[in-house]
């Protein structure tokens, strides 16, 4: 469900109309727009933002980790429009226990390497992705480093 | 690791590569990440059909250093000197970034001084990367002398740094809340005598390149990508100005009090690597407009917010009140904790488009840092760019792309 005070934003307004079950809540805070969007469907809403709303660029796509608290992962998406002159962020959360939500590289081919990255450093799989591997760490590399159980330290070599 | 020992799907690449499909046999050849001009350590896996590029994969990762996770453990004011080195050759448009980004989460103002003194400096930090630009691209594509005239004018402005903030490079001269330092006395003086000679000097590289027969026939018609192409991949920054799209973050959405300067955001359709070049030109002569009006119009008062509870006090009054005594010791020994929330602070980068997003948890150190870091999104096109194309005019393509492998892989 929409909150309330965000009705007044046409984008969220817009994403309702389009999916009304799509969104799970959002904010707007220090001038910059939250949705959360239910992470079954975050392409379709990619899609209809991209085509239909005039976000045709896809600034990054990153991850917070919540451990220990469940769902523990966050997918932050940072959305762009040229025409519009605005930016939104997209927020889809999912389980620990089996990380996992679709790719947006159909919407946007961009999004490749931001998803690799995500997956190489949280563990995240990213369903439909043409190329998921690793990018930033070795191929035999052990563990996500951005998860917050990953330790700071290592034993030395 | 696959047993070649190298990383990823070489393998794969090789056996389709010895797969003869035209009659002839295609070549598998790895470029870098040790080769000279691709600054740093970019690796590209070429496939070659005589010297046509048929596919072209970027590998990159080998400068990761963790940075990200980095943040997570320094305190708000700590991490200033992690930004410095994700860019190295524009550190203090990092710094700005972060320090903004951090600002915004703590709703603090920032007295005018402090911000025309940013916007001064990061111009000249646009100057200094466009510069190593310059002169590393000219030497790829064969003028070495280019490099030459670059470095003695990068020189001032690192000498100017060095003034300001005691480091040439890695300066975190820009601190959460102002400035580090007072500026030193004197700047006036040094900025002045380098704004007064530095157009000139531009004029001179273009006396070296824009009408020079061998760099026109590597550069024009070269490293050809459509627009669409590139808004789909993530590019920004010069890249997408020299296809004629006029965006530019500092006019689009203003930061630091870039809407009282008056400058231009150079913009042409040609969509190839001179054009890239011309951008960059015209982008030192509108920095230099910029410096100028900084220079000439700098406001007086405080070089730091009045925000006891983030910014250390003058020495001053730590000898004299013990107000100022305990959030020194507070800030030095603990730092400071910013409100819960997030924000996504992006700026114009000499790259293109730099964006901060930290996560805070009420704490004194970030919950969560991200950077989306203008070089990583470039590269990504590098493939549709390339592919198709002669070998030779790699070097040029990638070049006027000017990306930092410390940028890209963070």
């Amino acid at each position: 469900m929409l909150p309330d005070n965000l009705r007044e934003r046409a984008v969220a307004a817009a994403v309702e109309a389009f999916d009304g079950d799509a969104i799970q809540g959002g904010k707007y805070e220090r001038e910059e727009l939250t949705l959360d969007i239910a992470p079954a469907k975050i392409a379709s809403v990619c899609g209809f933002l991209k085509y239909d709303q005039k976000f045709i660029r896809l600034s990054t796509v990153t991850a917070v980790d919540r451990y220990p608290a469940e769902p523990r992962f966050e997918v932050v998406y940072h959305l762009h429009s040229i025409e519009r002159n605005e930016r939104l962020r997209l927020k889809a959360r999912i389980s620990g226990a089996q990380p996992e939500i679709e790719t947006v590289t159909t919407v946007w081919r961009g999004a490749n390497w931001y998803e690799r990255e995500v997956f190489d450093l949280f563990g995240i799989r990213f369903t439909g992705h043409p190329d998921l591997r690793r990018i930033m760490m070795p191929d035999d590399w052990e563990g996500y480093p951005l998860r917050k159980d990953y330790p700071i330290t290592g034993t030395r070599v | 690791m696959s047993e070649t020992g190298l990383p990823g799907n070489t393998l794969a690449v090789a056996e389709e590569a010895s797969q003869p499909q035209t009659g002839r046999r295609r070549m598998l050849l790895n470029m870098g990440p040790q080769h000279p001009s691709t600054h740093g350590v970019l690796r590209l896996q070429l496939e070659l059909d005589g010297e046509t590029i048929v596919t072209c994969r970027p590998d990159i990762g080998y400068l990761h250093t963790g940075i990200e996770k980095e943040f997570e453990v320094k305190t708000y004011q700590q991490a200033v000197t992690l930004t410095d080195r994700v860019d190295y050759l524009a550190p203090l448009s990092n710094n700005l970034g972060w320090a903004l980004a951090v600002e915004k989460l703590l709703q603090i103002e920032i007295p005018p001084q402090a911000q025309w003194m940013r916007v001064m400096l990061t111009e000249l930090t646009r100057l200094n990367s466009h510069l190593v630009w310059l002169g590393t691209h000219a030497i790829d594509i064969g003028a070495m002398s280019v490099f030459l005239y670059c470095f003695r004018e990068r020189e001032d402005i690192l000498r100017i740094f060095e003034m300001f903030s005691g480091q040439r490079m890695m300066t975190s001269y820009f601190r959460i809340g102002g400035l580090a330092l007072e500026p030193p006395r004197g700047w006036q003086k040094r900025v002045k005598a380098f704004i007064d000679v530095f157009p000139s000097r531009v004029d001179e590289y273009e006396n070296l390149l824009s009408n020079n027969p061998i760099w026109l026939g590597r550069t024009k018609g070269v490293g050809r990508i459509s627009l669409e192409d590139m808004l789909d991949w993530g590019v920004t920054g010069p890249m997408l100005r020299g296809a004629g799209l006029k965006i530019d973050t500092r006019k689009d959405q203003p930061y630091t009090s870039y809407e009282k300067f008056d400058f231009e955001v150079p913009t042409k359709t040609e969509n190839d690597v001179y054009a890239r070049y011309q951008i960059r030109i015209e982008e030192m002569r509108q920095s230099s407009r910029i410096i100028r009006q900084a220079l000439e119009g700098m406001p007086a008062g405080p070089w730091k917010a009045d925000a006891p509870h983030v910014v250390l006090p003058d020495r001053e009054k730590m000898k004299t009140q013990m107000e100022a005594l305990i959030y020194h010791f507070k800030i030095v020994t603990e730092g400071f904790r910013v409100p819960e929330g997030e924000v996504f602070q992006v700026i114009e980068s000499p790259r293109g488009e730099l964006g901060y997003y930290v996560v805070s948890d009420g704490t004194t150190n970030a919950y969560r840092v991200h950077m989306r870091t203008p070089s990583f999104g470039n590269l990504q096109a590098t493939s549709t760019m390339v592919e198709g194309t002669l070998i030779a005019d790699v070097i040029a393509a990638i070049g006027s792309m000017d990306f930092v492998l410390g940028d890209t892989d963070r």
